[in-house]
């Protein structure tokens, strides 16, 4: 295969891959899973503890 | 107490995040304070002491490096650490690599604030800094991306959460970037030439530069974007679907548009073309992400008005809505015939660089530093909001007067007489027309700098009042961990 044409064949070939990215990401089986994944941030606290490096300077305030 | 020594739970590491916070705001102000002093140059050519060190040729590039690669950069690591830790709900891949990346980076940032100055420099715009300090540049790098992929490779979650998707292509792809645009011959310790000649060279060059434009300033602000945005908000991405369709357009749009840089050069004709057509596509799926962050705020528009971080966020958003318009448009050979080499392209950087990046930044940083530092919010609310208008009057007083210099020096350098054809105006008249629009717009860079202060103060003083914060991630037992 010479140059040009090779160039053609990976030029159809993103698009085609584009368009399938498309149709995956609106198909109606990645509704859920998405909107999870959109949910997911304000998830992180929950299993999370936080404390300060100076516990006594807080009893302080 | 005792629990947070138990094996069950693990340590975030929340103090490189809050090390790049506060390198970020000092090279803010550095930066930005530069670049206010060659504005005024611009206008008092005395300021540069007559000594080689001060003048314009080599604190320009110092100016753009501080911006880009101190203040941008640093807020891009530390934020990326920040949010790679909390999407992916596990600690620093590497706490010693996590450091090293740090300490290597502000050595580089170092070194450029030392040999620019000096004029060591290769040249290429955005990529001035020699050979010793690229190689530093490059090893700093790879430890990043290590760190990084290395956390995202060991997350507790099941999927990758987009805002990861955009650090993870910036970072992969400013390492290709930056190897390959810096592959150069030394002839001394302070002296290298380009591999690449001629057209090659300024394809690569600008290849290399409006990718960092794309990579750096673009997709690694959005994944900043995409993290921030909704949790100031506290209300979930406008579209989920849209942020994977338009993270996959831009990155594979983006690599194509550096054409644009070099119209009616001795570039090959299509390949202007194709850059040009390139370009303009990349409107789609910017505004794609500008809409996905904008939208986010759909229903509770009503916070803008108390919360001045999230005003930052979301008139960050229409800054780079309002630069990805402008792009594209002067990436048009006939637009661009008008506005190359004039005040219009300075304008255009700046509406992204001080719309988009910086109040994306600033406001990252405003939600962050409460956070790392065991406080409910900033030491003064009020001055976040004073901040917000210095900065916003600063950026519309910069872009609009330059927008007007820069659209009159194009017409000025075209003009040309009726009768015989020679040029109506010569060059020193078009630079005599430009200086009130450049006395306007180091008054923009005043008011910017003086909100980067009130930043700085406001940031020490919540920094004093708080203790820096320590973050633990309940570990699931062995067993347990098995059904995620």
């Amino acid at each position: 295969m010479d140059y040009i044409t090779w160039r053609i064949v990976y030029t159809v070939l993103v698009f085609v891959l584009f368009i399938g990215i498309v149709v995956w990401a609106y198909g109606k089986g990645r509704k859920s899973r998405f909107d999870e994944a959109a949910q997911s941030i304000f998830n992180e606290d929950n299993n999370t503890s936080r404390t300060e490096t100076k516990q006594e300077s807080n009893n302080n305030d | 107490m005792m629990s947070q020594t138990s094996p069950q739970q693990l340590e975030y590491n929340l103090k490189v995040v809050r090390q790049f916070a506060i390198m970020t705001v000092i090279w803010g102000i550095i930066g930005m304070a530069v670049g206010v002093f060659i504005a005024a140059q611009l206008i008092w050519p005395e300021l540069n002491f007559d000594t080689p060190w001060l003048t314009y040729s080599r604190l320009r590039p110092l100016h753009t490096n501080a911006v880009i690669f101190a203040f941008g950069t640093s807020a891009l690591m530390g934020t990326s650490f920040y949010i790679v830790q909390k999407t992916c709900l596990t600690p620093l891949f590497s706490n010693k690599l996590a450091s090293f990346v740090f300490w290597g980076w502000q050595t580089v940032i170092l070194l450029a604030v030392i040999t620019l100055p000096l004029g060591i420099t290769s040249s290429k715009e955005y990529a001035e800094l020699e050979w010793p300090i690229d190689i530093l540049i490059a090893i700093v790098w790879v430890a990043y991306l290590i760190v990084f992929f290395g956390t995202m490779v060991r997350r507790r979650t099941s999927h990758i959460y987009v805002a990861n998707w955009f650090l993870g292509a910036f970072i992969v792809t400013v390492a290709v970037l930056h190897i390959v645009n810096s592959m150069a011959i030394p002839v001394s310790f302070t002296k290298s030439y380009s591999i690449y000649a001629g057209a090659v060279d300024a394809m690569v060059q600008w290849w290399y530069g409006h990718n960092a434009v794309g990579f750096l300033l673009t997709a690694g602000f959005l994944g900043m974007m995409y993290y921030f945005v909704p949790k100031q908000a506290e209300r979930p991405v406008y579209s989920y679907r849209l942020s994977v369709v338009h993270f996959w357009a831009l990155i594979s749009l983006y690599i194509w548009a550096g054409p644009h840089h070099l119209h009616y050069t001795a570039l090959p004709d299509w390949t202007q073309s194709l850059g040009m057509v390139m370009s303009v596509i990349l409107f789609v799926p910017s505004w794609g992400g500008m809409i996905n962050g904008i939208m986010t705020l759909s229903g509770a528009w009503h916070k803008l008005k108390t919360d001045p971080i999230l005003r930052f966020l979301i008139v960050s958003l229409s800054f780079y809505g309002m630069s990805t318009f402008e792009g594209p448009m002067m990436s048009i050979k006939s637009v661009n015939a008008l506005s190359h080499y004039t005040d219009w392209t300075i304008g255009h950087v700046h509406s992204g660089a001080l719309g988009w990046v910086a109040m994306i930044t600033i406001g990252a940083l405003y939600y962050l530093f409460p956070r790392l530092y065991s406080q409910n919010g900033m030491f003064s609310t009020k001055w976040v909001n004073v901040h917000f208008w210095l900065h916003t009057i600063g950026v519309v007083l910069y872009i609009v007067a330059l927008w007007i210099s820069g659209v009159m020096q194009g017409l000025m350098w075209r003009a040309t007489n009726a009768d015989d054809g020679t040029l109506t105006f010569s060059f020193i008249e078009s630079v005599e027309a430009s200086y009130p629009f450049w006395f306007i717009r180091f008054v923009g860079g005043l008011f910017i700098v003086a909100g980067m202060l009130l930043m700085a103060y406001n940031c020490w003083l919540t920094i004093r009042r708080g203790n820096p914060a320590r973050e633990f991630i309940d570990v699931k037992p062995a067993p347990a961990a098995a059904t995620v």
